[in-house]
């Protein structure tokens, strides 16, 4: 199956760990993911709520770019692809916006019509290339370990398609098809609290404390994330949280990508397992190299 | 012979005047062919605008008439009337509506005018096509079918029968009562459920001209106004309604356990089922196999679960039947036919409430604390299975408890209608918790609509109650305690929308105010009775104002919530109207049925039997001899569906056809 492959910004630079398990997994997958030429950032949600208009255009470029080739388009990120579809929508709902756009577009020398179908990858590996193949690919069981799913709070928002918006349960079905446990908590599809990391630090650190908590109580190893942003803000703040609020997390965050590359049998530093920031935990480790 | 056309224009005040140039139109009219007399007149609908047409026929001056003014559906019958006052048939009168086609909805006054005169020109050109038809007269059965024995159809009933006619009263579930039997206490007035219907419910069971059949549906219904023929099917209940006499032994010692399901979204604890005795431990069964719906079910027989009958399930038991002294219990009982003919049905179906479960951010069905309304009034009733206590699932009293408004109406996502019941009934709850525990109580709104008579005043009365109004519509229920004292609690997170902020409140039971709607088995039963049905699931009245309770089947009503959400007041005062409407019609003992009816050519009629199943009053059946397919004009409503599909072009729409279409066609085209 082959996808036209936007990667997004931190997919190349922060999240680069993302980066490289996605690399490591696809040819097992029977993934073809050929990388967009000359993407561009697609503004995050950050500038859509700034500058709208400029941020759909410098979305709507990579859109048009992709219309050539005819093939849908996956990003690995949620904000991603937040903003590339929010950009269809309105393009497709709003002709006064269309016309804007289709100008911006235009003084580039592009055009798009609106026919390019943006979707996660998440979506792409678990309903495109599906459940019963990853596990029949799988040269190890996650047998023991305990994975909450952690959702985010734009995959599902307001009505992405491709699962229930309150109730979203393609990772949950992803994890019992690797074999490991699916711990069920509440908290899946509540905000990490995003770039107000940077900004609103207080906030940010406690979204990420009271999802933790709620993982740590409902007995989770590590976590599974979808997005670069959640990852960083739930794995690398960790320390942080626990400073703030005298707790003792100590929950390993990883990619849905990294988990399947264990069971494909992959070298787990091929996977960047190394360099996650809160280290894997013995009984994880044992798990991972085991089995 | 020329036909000689009176062709009579409306000013309607200034509603068609004030846009439509009059004098132009009627100069234009007068050179119309066939015309013999135009007039105009500011009110044509008043006496003297009638009487000008009465003259004109009686003097012989015309033998056709047109009047341009509003639509058909107001005043069709009106100038029909003249018509046949005056010796012309009813069926050689046209309209032009100049009014709401027209003037109305045009700006431009010149354009206004112009289409008037084409509107005008059709019309004349259809009436010299126009053939006289006669209307059918058919006979009124006296007797009425009533679907349904809540507080709609017992009202209905009752009326019925105390005006010393006959009713056949069908009810699905095994005992009449309906919602209301379930309620402990009503609003504004807060009287006890059960006083005020038990009584009537009594009546019903005991009505020498009612006849009464629960645990039944109807099955078919064929046949039209004055002469339905009906089929109903009575499920097995497993005990003989004649020989039980309500005694409680079975329902005493039955060692089956059964899933209470009276909803099908309710909780699987609570009931006000009839419950097993209690042994010496004081522990009892809670929802026996055999069982009544309620104690003062009628008729006083219960039904045996099959689900879960050991008997039924297992092959042995029968204790039921040893312990039986009358011989009641008869475990080979079948399902039973019975038939009725009938001149009016009257649809009363009820309602069922809104399933939260699919509201995941709620958590229904997950955290058991979380209740619907009907489980609360369930709850709150004596005889139900917590003795009419408010407790939590663990038998604690609750110490805080959540009212959550509008669940599944009023939201786009679900049901974009106002159940216009669930503000009432939140406050009622509100009152109930204050009187019987020491809980605080939250009311979480959108609006609160307080409409009724008495209602405005309940809630102000409430306000005084220390009950809590938080305006916002609630995000999420939780149990993941964040804050200190959230521990062990619920935890509604909401917007609030007064002070501008996000809130988690704990609380100890959240009640879901579940809207109405549309009950299982309404499209079904709608089909039956060719009653349409809206994009809201309800049923669809003859005219939202002026034909609330009549349909646009002849003879067929419909009253309460299967209508519209309502509450016990309006459903009474509809069920009263829908019986009023039957009387009055079994009291001119016939009815004048629509001439204008399709109908079959028998020769050009290939028997290929499209029509058949196309047609939505049931009208037309295909006669096997002949092989041709028949319309039976008592059903046919002249919708023409089956002219339109017929591939012989074998049907022809009386009053609508080929000719008289065509005609219309070339009199609008004609000043093009």
């Amino acid at each position: 199956m082959k996808y036209t492959y936007y990667p997004g910004c931190s997919v190349n630079a922060t999240a680069n760990i993302y980066r490289d398990s996605i690399t490591a997994i696809a040819p097992a997958l029977g993934l073809e993911l050929e990388e967009l030429e000359d993407w561009n950032c697609c503004g995050a949600t950050a500038y859509m709520s700034v500058k709208e208009l400029m941020s759909f255009a410098i979305s709507a470029r990579n859109l048009a770019i992709a219309e050539n080739h005819h093939r849908d388009v996956v990003t690995p990120c949620s904000a991603c692809y937040t903003v590339l579809n929010k950009t269809n929508h309105y393009f497709a709902e709003y002709p006064e916006l269309r016309a804007k756009i289709g100008q911006a577009l235009e003084a580039g020398g592009l055009s798009y019509s609106g026919n390019v179908r943006v979707r996660h990858l998440l979506d792409v590996i678990c309903n495109d290339i599906g459940y019963e193949k990853i596990a029949s690919l799988a040269k190890k069981r996650l047998t023991g370990l305990k994975v909450a799913p952690y959702y985010g709070c734009q995959i599902v928002r307001p009505d992405s398609g491709f699962d229930d918006p309150d109730e979203p349960t393609t990772m949950n079905r992803l994890i019992e098809a690797l074999g490991a446990e699916c711990v069920d908590y509440r908290m899946k599809t509540a905000c990490c609290g995003a770039s107000l990391m940077g900004t609103q630090e207080d906030l940010a650190l406690r979204l990420c404390k009271n999802l933790l908590l709620d993982a740590e109580q409902n007995g989770a190893h590590c976590i599974a994330t979808i997005c670069p942003l959640c990852q960083m803000n739930l794995d690398v703040y960790q320390g942080k949280v626990n400073a703030r609020y005298k707790m003792k997390f100590d929950i390993p965050v990883l990619y849905f990508t990294q988990l399947i590359g264990v069971t494909l049998g992959l070298p787990l530093r091929d996977l960047g397992l190394g360099r996650l920031a809160v280290k894997l935990t013995k009984p994880m480790k044992q798990i991972f190299e085991g089995a | 012979m020329a036909e000689r056309i009176g062709v009579y224009v409306c000013h309607c005040g200034t509603n068609i005047a004030g846009k439509v140039n009059i004098d132009e139109v009627v100069s234009f009219a007068k050179g119309l062919e066939d015309v013999a007399v135009v007039r105009d007149y500011k009110f044509m609908c008043s006496d003297p605008g009638q009487a000008m047409i009465e003259k004109d026929i009686t003097e012989g001056k015309i033998d056709r008439v047109v009047v341009a003014s509003c639509s058909p559906l107001m005043h069709e019958n009106t100038f029909r009337k003249v018509c046949e006052r005056s010796g012309v048939n009813a069926y050689l009168f046209a309209m032009a509506n100049i009014r709401e086609q027209c003037s109305w909805v045009h700006l431009d006054g010149a354009a206004s005018t112009e289409k008037a005169k084409a509107l005008i020109a059709a019309a004349v050109r259809r009436s010299t096509w126009l053939e006289p038809l006669e209307k059918r007269v058919v006979p009124i059965n006296p007797r009425t079918l009533v679907i349904g024995a809540g507080i709609a159809g017992i009202q209905a009933a009752l009326d019925l029968a105390e005006a010393g006619k006959e009713v056949v009263l069908v009810e699905r579930e095994a005992s009449i009562g309906g919602h209301m039997a379930k309620f402990d206490k009503t609003f504004p007035t807060l009287d006890c459920a059960a006083c005020i219907l038990t009584p009537r419910m009594v009546q019903v069971g005991q009505h020498k001209n009612i006849k009464l059949l629960t645990y039944a549906e109807v099955a078919e219904v064929s046949g039209y106004v004055g002469s339905f023929k009906v089929k109903v099917r009575e499920k097995a209940r497993y005990v003989d309604r004649e020989l039980c006499n309500g005694c409680g032994m079975c329902w005493d010692k039955c060692p089956g356990r059964r899933i209470p399901k009276e909803e099908q979204n309710v909780h699987k604890k609570l009931s006000i089922g009839t419950r097993g005795e209690k042994n010496k431990r004081g522990e009892q069964n809670p929802a026996p196999s055999i069982y009544m719906p309620f104690m003062q079910a009628v008729p006083a027989v219960p039904v045996i679960d099959r689900d879960s009958c050991r008997y039924f399930q297992e092959g042995k038991c029968r204790l039921c039947e040893k312990l039986c002294e009358r011989k009641a219990i008869k475990y080979d009982m079948e399902d039973r036919i019975h038939e009725f003919e009938v001149g009016s049905i009257i649809i009363a179906a009820g309602l069922q409430t809104f399933d939260p479960a699919v509201m995941k951010r709620y958590r229904y069905g997950i955290l058991p604390n979380v209740v619907t309304a009907l489980e609360f009034e369930m709850m709150n009733c004596a005889a139900g299975s917590t003795d009419g206590k408010i407790v939590l699932a663990d038998g604690r009293t609750p110490k805080s408890i959540g009212i959550i408004h509008c669940i599944g109406s009023r939201d786009k996502d679900y049901h974009e209608y106002c159940s216009r019941v669930c503000c009432m009934y939140a406050l009622k709850f509100a009152h109930l918790i204050k009187e019987k525990t020491e809980a605080e109580v939250y009311n979480f709104y959108i609006d609160l609509r307080c409409f009724g008579k008495g209602y405005e005043e309940f809630y102000d009365r409430l306000l005084g109650e220390d009950v809590r109004f938080i305006r916002g519509k609630v995000g999420e229920i939780t149990d993941m305690p964040i804050h200190e004292g959230e521990q062990g609690k619920l935890v509604v997170r909401v917007e609030d929308t007064l002070v501008g902020a996000i809130r988690r409140i704990p609380v100890d039971m959240v009640i879901l105010c579940t809207g109405l709607e549309a009950p299982r088995g309404l499209p079904e039963l709608a089909k039956m009775c060719s009653v349409s049905i809206g994009k809201d699931g309800f049923l669809i009245e003859k005219h939202p104002k002026l034909g609330p309770v009549s349909t646009a089947t002849d003879g067929v009503f419909i009253v309460g919530a299967c209508q519209s959400p309502k509450d016990i007041p309006d459903t009474v005062a509809q069920a009263s109207a829908a019986s009023s409407a039957v009387l009055s019609m079994i009291m001119r003992e016939k009815i004048e049925i629509e001439a204008a009816t399709a109908e079959i050519d028998g020769e050009k009629c290939s028997g290929c039997r499209i029509c058949n199943n196309l047609c939505p009053y049931l009208a037309i059946r295909f006669d096997e001899e002949k092989k041709v397919s028949i319309i039976n004009e008592a059903l046919c409503k002249g919708c023409g569906t089956c002219v339109a599909a017929c591939p012989s072009n074998a049907i022809k729409a009386k009053h609508f056809d080929n000719r008289q279409i065509f005609a219309e066609i070339e009199g609008i085209l004609s000043s093009v």
